[in-house]
């Protein structure tokens, strides 16, 4: 289905909101007000294009730890994501129990993901095989980095997939490094789609910074997964923009050329050229949605400095679905 | 009631289940055409198809992941882990998932799953076929860890554990599969055995010995075997690990003063330190004895050799001697 004109430009309005986010959180940790951060920045095109391709309230989403504009898609508020930045009482992913950027939002179908990655790719599969069984016809979007595909866990809920071809959508966000540790190390192919003719089923790359292709390859392949035709990789290339987090000096393993080179390709810049280009956007418009996002951004970091921490003893629950713990 | 064996009430208790709720299914290795390696399958596929019953990969991982990511979907998995030897490539999706997917999403999302796996050496199954591995899991908030030692707890336990909100690991004494029979109420369908309390299975007042799976079975012969030289022997069969129930441990102890515990898992570290340490901590006053461990060797598992497995194992012998032992302390 082609994506309408408001459509496109709310697509472009959660990518900017997400990046002006993103690096505010940058900025607080500078601060020293919070304690952590890991970013998103370089992929949001990506991220933006491939949740724009499902449906939200009805399908799923099973993310990883960047997916800022993803969540923020799906309806988390920018104050929900600052209050967990800082760990404060009743933000939504967990209570203030995770890290920033481990997320969640039951109320959206996304589900919960821990640290050790790829746990959550057989969790996708596990969904689309709920799915199958229900005989529904909604989809799983799910997403992991390049290095994380290294893990058995990814393949292994691949293979299922395509065992029982399920509809899900294996989306990966190949930023080129895993930390440190570049694409090379981690693979003897030059894309993680090409790992999906070992298990049968349909790889797919694409350009990680045009929001548009993203979203036409994995439109293409809800559909397919929607009717039952099975699951696909899709790996968008693209470039991880900032060191891997907050505790992470990428000086050590990459050059300052390197990344300002990727920096051409931005991904929010090749948008916004992109969107004035095809008459989507004026320069006019443009200068409004930044200075929306900026509104927007500092009423969430006041909302979210207003907001209350939680109690410490909070902590004590809720560890089963009915207490039955020695307290 | 009707006697049957261990493995035919697991086997009933999925029976019933698939049948009751729509929702739950079996995913396992072997699981589907053949029944299972150990039969606690057998007749499940043809009577609820390939869709309710279904032959995993050869991946154990992949048999959790799976059930946890149905779980919070809102089905009702029942996986089956062939050999609990065989459960460590699926520990990362059980104690990084399972387990805290309940807390981490302040009670957002719950993995309604059971985990079954056959346990236990005795069977000439060498290092990788009769490993004990249930401490590895009751260190661990988030998860039940739940081991029947006869037909009655076995089905009644199972059964709750499938209707359990949480994710719990049922871990079935092998070597009793067959050997262990006993009285199952035949047509009431609904009886369960609830997930938490020990259970006291034989009154006596001279010490308390604390079993689980195959060893209560044991532990409940050489019980017998002393009386008849006048030691007079309590018996609990703690039955959920975890969460601990530590009421009933002290309230034996209290009793009785005196407290052995049997488990064929390795002793360092094994559940024994735990029951030790409740009994220490909060029924030291009670105490007559020292309390013993009587465990498997800390070697790294059951060797295959004859001679060796005899020589590993806890059996019903070296019960009643350690029995003997702390009764005339």
């Amino acid at each position: 289905m082609p994506l309408s004109r408001e459509l496109k430009q709310e697509m472009f309005w959660i990518m900017l909101l997400s990046r002006r986010l993103d690096e505010r959180a940058w900025v607080l940790h500078r601060q020293g007000k919070i304690a952590f951060h890991i970013s998103g920045i370089g992929q949001e095109a990506a991220q933006v294009g491939a949740v724009y391709a499902i449906e939200k309230g009805k399908d799923w989403l099973v993310p990883y730890y960047r997916d800022l504009a993803m969540v923020i898609a799906m309806g988390m508020s920018p104050t929900e994501f600052v209050k967990s930045l800082m760990g404060k009482a009743g933000e939504p992913t967990s209570g203030a129990r995770q890290m920033p950027s481990h997320f969640s939002l039951r109320r959206a179908n996304v589900l919960s993901h821990s640290a050790p990655v790829a746990t959550q790719s057989p969790h996708a599969s596990g969904i689309g095989l709920g799915i199958k069984l229900d005989g529904g016809d909604e989809v799983v979007l799910t997403t992991i980095g390049e290095g994380a595909t290294s893990q058995g866990e990814w393949y292994e809920a691949v293979n299922f997939a395509a065992i029982h071809n399920l509809p899900v959508i294996f989306l990966v966000e190949n930023n080129r490094y895993a930390i440190s540790v570049p694409q090379e190390k981690q693979m003897a192919v030059s894309s993680a789609a090409d790992k999906a003719c070992g298990l049968g089923l349909p790889g797919i790359e694409v350009d990680g910074t045009h929001m548009f292709e993203v979203y036409d390859a994995v439109a293409e392949a809800v559909a397919n997964a929607r009717q039952g035709k099975g699951p696909s990789v899709i790996e968008a290339k693209l470039y991880r923009l900032t060191p891997h987090s907050s505790d992470d000096d990428d000086r050590s393993y990459r050059t300052r050329e390197e990344v300002e080179e990727h920096k051409k390709q931005d991904p929010l810049i090749v948008m916004k050229d992109l969107f004035i280009e095809q008459g989507l956007m004026t320069e006019e418009a443009y200068h409004e949605l930044e200075e929306k996002a900026k509104k927007r951004v500092d009423e969430a970091i006041e909302e979210a400095i207003r907001a209350p921490y939680p109690k410490g003893k909070e902590a004590a629950t809720p560890v089963y679905a009915e207490e039955v713990r020695n307290v | 009631m009707s006697e049957i064996t261990m493995v035919e009430a697991i086997r009933q208790a999925m029976d019933e289940e698939l049948a009751r709720d729509e929702n739950v299914f079996v995913i396992g290795e072997d699981v589907g055409v053949r029944g299972g390696v150990f039969r606690a399958t057998q007749g499940l596929f043809e009577k609820y198809g390939e869709d309710r019953v279904i032959d995993s990969p050869l991946a154990e991982l992949t048999i959790v992941g799976i059930g946890i990511g149905a779980a919070v979907y809102g089905k009702r998995p029942i996986c089956e882990i062939q050999f609990a030897d065989f459960i460590f490539p699926a520990f990362n999706q059980i104690i990084s998932e399972a387990a805290k997917m309940f807390y981490r999403s302040n009670g957002q999302w719950s993995v309604p799953m059971v985990i079954r796996a056959p346990y236990g050496g005795g069977i000439g199954g060498g290092l990788y076929h009769s490993q004990s591995v249930e401490a590895f899991f009751t260190q661990v908030p988030g998860l039940k860890v739940v081991i029947p030692s006869n037909p009655y707890d076995a089905k009644g336990l199972l059964k709750s554990a499938v209707r359990d909100p949480n994710p719990v690991l049922f871990f079935e004494p092998k070597k009793g599969y067959r050997l262990i029979k006993g009285e199952v109420p035949e047509d009431d369908k609904e009886y369960t055995v609830p997930i938490g309390p020990a259970k006291v299975t034989r009154e006596g007042q001279d010490l308390t010995v604390f079993a689980y799976g195959m060893m209560h079975h044991y532990a409940m012969g050489a019980a017998e075997a002393v009386a008849k030289e006048g030691i007079d022997v309590e018996v609990v069969d703690l039955r959920t690990l975890y969460p601990v129930d530590r009421e009933t441990i002290l309230a034996s102890v209290q009793k009785t003063s005196k407290a052995l515990i049997v488990h064929e898992a390795n002793l360092t570290g094994g559940y024994g330190a735990e029951v030790a340490a409740t009994i220490a901590e909060w029924g030291f006053m009670n105490l007559d004895a020292p309390v013993r461990r009587l465990a498997g060797p800390d070697v790294p598992a059951v060797p295959f050799s004859h001679p060796m497995e005899e020589w590993f194992m806890i059996n019903p012998e070296k019960i009643a001697d350690a029995i003997r032992d702390l009764a005339a302390f």
